[in-house]
């Protein structure tokens, strides 16, 4: 047994075939990097092509031995774990060698960092099915994501379910990748560029309906920012309408003697309660 | 008026109801029809508002006047307020545009009393139909069934909503008749034993016919004021287990009285809001529903308020050391589930890992127990963690340091030369 370095192409697919070939080839690797992340290593390497034909074999042992193992495998490969192949090869080595018995056994070393990624995968997708914000463009709807993980794949299903006539894009802008969606098909594409059209008329107001609302319902005598960071974490504000500012809730199309308002009503920064006066009359109690 | 101005009158109105959940319906997508009910079990938050609450539903009332006068309500009919009220129309459009960008999971519906209770529920009936028949709407509704209701019209609104609540509001006769003069016990349970009569000979429709109408199939939840009435947290508790026994109820909403009014009968404005007690309030309703406690054993006669020090579970297992240490290689599910720092998921995990080999003690962290305080209450082959020495009370002292940078209101101290804890 040899040790060495493999590169593939970044597919699942190549993924795959790199364990393939260390079967077939009798070695251990030592690392598992992305044909892009070429970087000089003492170990002897090897470029891995992608053969669907051997992918498919090594998923279908996968599967036989353990369904379970192939959805960790599917999901680990779309977290931001570093070296997640490794980790993913040395569970597939362990699977193969002695059973699927360790998978219960949840504090396994070889398991347990797949399953702590899978599970921030997952609580990522779970929190982003609420934190998406889409907005009406046309009729098409459209929104954008800023993840850690690739959730997009865990969120095509929840997504075409629930809009299921509807059109609408999903834009993950730390992947570069987008969701599209329309007459019951979804893909997800690469996308390198991405800008959000402004907004019309119709969906400012909506906006500013829904920035309303969020900066009403708060009830200040229980003022408490720190469980409101660790329900929902910063990071996740980027995208949401309701921490946007003032630019974001005006219409780019409005005619333009209307005249620009300055400030929109009712916008204030997030967390402070809406501006006194007769717009927010409950607020003074 | 416009909708923005309406929206932001009705909304504060409605911000002290603290249900906010879209959990329990499991209602897949239909062709022509927009949207689902999240197949997760803990439902699915779109956002937190800025004291930390979720928010799931578009909660609003349908209109803040009202011709009773509860003397804890920002509504009441002697509070100078400004009044509005949402067309059936307006709140449907107003649904559906939030519900498409991903606002909202779906409709929270209250209301205050207009005229009568019943034509208050007819306009409530109005704007779900419309968000049902016309938008086919198929998200999760949560309508609020009013006190004094004819029972012909909560049906309706049963078949219409996913989850019905009828608020209690005060946990005791007294404090209603004191408080909430237009409201009586009767009528607050009455409408709660009707949608649970109506909910299970719903179910069993079901079973005979495939397509039979479901009536409110995410249950009933109801609310509870804390702290504007002198009542105890034991006799609270054991009114929230009588309702979980007795009216089957999914959920009990504890909500800590903030003070909006001035009345002799409440207590005075400048009354901080009583979050702990609410915050124990709520982890001893997780025990009811989840750890199979009894209200009896958690509380007494003798001790009819919560310990603010350490939480429900912390404190029953302080009273009964000789119930511990609790090996985890042996005891069984409802064993480990009276040790604080396990919970459902990690008593499961254990469950399971423990077929595989024997447990350490280093492993329980990995799956996901909470070693600050479940290390003195578990051993693993015999063994408790390394270098661990305590006293009953040292005990004490070290689960109350463990917890307190976690607890609502808690202000950070200077920490004093002179004060430092006894090395234990």
């Amino acid at each position: 047994m040899t040790e060495m370095v493999y590169y593939y192409d970044g597919s699942f697919e190549g993924f795959l075939c790199c364990i393939f070939d260390s079967y077939a080839n009798k070695e251990v690797l030592t690392a598992i990097y992305r044909d892009e992340d070429l970087v000089p290593t003492l170990f002897a390497s090897r470029s891995i092509p992608t053969d669907r034909d051997h992918a498919s074999r090594v998923y279908r042992k996968i599967v036989k031995c353990s369904p379970y193992t192939a959805e960790l495998l599917r999901k680990g490969f779309l977290t931001c774990l570093p070296d997640k192949e490794l980790y993913l090869y040395r569970l597939v080595v362990k699977l193969l060698r002695e059973g699927p018995g360790f998978l219960r056994n949840f504090s396994d070393e070889t398991l347990y960092p797949v399953l702590r990624a899978v599970r921030h995968l997952n609580g990522e997708a779970h929190l982003l099915k609420g934190f998406v914000r889409f907005s009406d463009l046309g009729g098409v709807l459209g929104g954008e994501i800023e993840p850690k993980n690739r959730v997009l794949p865990l969120l095509r299903s929840h997504f075409c379910a629930r809009y299921q006539g509807e059109k609408f894009f999903l834009y993950d802008r730390t992947h570069r990748e987008a969701l599209f969606y329309a007459n019951g098909k979804a893909v997800i594409q690469p996308l390198e560029h991405f800008q959000m059209a402004p907004p019309d008329e119709a969906e400012a107001h909506y906006r500013l309906l829904w920035k309303r609302f969020y900066d009403t319902i708060v009830i200040q005598e229980r003022y408490n920012p720190k469980c409101r960071r660790t329900n929902m974490p910063k990071r996740y504000w980027n995208t949401m309408t309701e921490f946007q500012d003032e630019a974001y809730f005006r219409a780019q199309s409005s005619p333009a003697g209307v005249g620009a308002p300055g400030v929109p009503a009712g916008i204030s920064a997030p967390g402070t309660r809406p501006g006194p006066g007769p717009s927010a009359p409950g607020s003074e109690i | 008026m416009d909708v923005l101005e309406k929206l932001t009158i009705l909304t504060d109105a409605a911000k002290y109801d603290a249900a906010c959940t879209s959990s329990g319906g499991n209602r897949a997508s239909k062709k022509g029809y927009i949207g689902n009910t999240s197949s997760s079990v803990a439902g699915c938050c779109h956002s937190f508002s800025a004291d930390g609450r979720c928010v799931t539903l578009l909660k609003v009332l349908m209109t803040n006047c009202c011709v009773f006068d509860c003397k804890y309500c920002v509504n009441r009919r002697s509070n100078d307020t400004r009044r509005a009220a949402f067309t059936p129309q307006e709140l449907a459009d107003l649904t559906i545009s939030f519900y498409r960008r991903n606002y909202i999971e779906g409709l929270f519906l209250s209301s205050g009393v207009l005229r009568s209770p019943d034509h208050t529920t007819e306009l409530m009936i109005k704007a779900l139909r419309i968000l049902r028949e016309e938008y086919r709407f198929n998200g999760y509704i949560h309508a609020k069934a009013i006190p004094g209701t004819a029972p012909e019209l909560v049906e309706q609104l049963g078949f219409l909503a996913d989850r019905m609540s009828v608020n209690i509001e005060l946990p005791s006769e007294a404090g209603l008749r004191a408080l909430a003069p237009d409201k009586t016990k009767q009528a607050i349970l009455a409408p709660m034993r009707q949608i649970q009569t109506r909910g299970r000979q719903s179910k069993e429709e079901l079973v005979k016919y495939r397509h039979a109408p479901k009536f409110a199939p995410a249950g009933q939840s109801t609310q509870l004021i804390v702290g504007a009435t002198a009542d105890s947290d034991f006799h609270i508790l054991r009114l929230t287990q009588g309702l979980y026994d007795r009216y089957r109820l999914k959920r009990v909403f504890y909500s800590a009285y903030v003070p909006v009014v001035e009345h002799a009968l409440l207590p005075s404005k400048d009354v901080k809001p009583p979050l702990l007690r609410e915050h124990r309030l709520y982890q001893a309703d997780w025990l009811l529903r989840f750890y199979g406690f009894r209200a009896e054993e958690l509380l007494d006669e003798q001790h009819p308020d919560f310990n603010p020090l350490v939480d429900p579970k912390c404190s029953w297992a302080l009273a009964h050391l000789d119930f511990f240490p609790v090996e985890v290689n042996t005891a069984d599910y409802e064993a480990l589930l009276r040790v604080p720092g396990i919970g459902v998921t990690s008593a499961k995990r254990i469950l399971t890992a423990r077929r595989a080999g024997r447990l350490r003690v280093e492993d329980l962290r990995k799956m996901g127990v909470v070693m600050k305080r479940a290390q003195y209450f578990l051993t693993a082959s015999g063994r408790q963690a390394e270098g661990l020495l305590f006293t009953p009370d040292s005990l004490l002292r070290n689960l109350t340091a463990a917890e307190r940078p976690l607890l609502p209101g808690a202000e950070p101290v200077q920490l004093s030369l002179f004060d430092i804890p006894a090395p234990v």
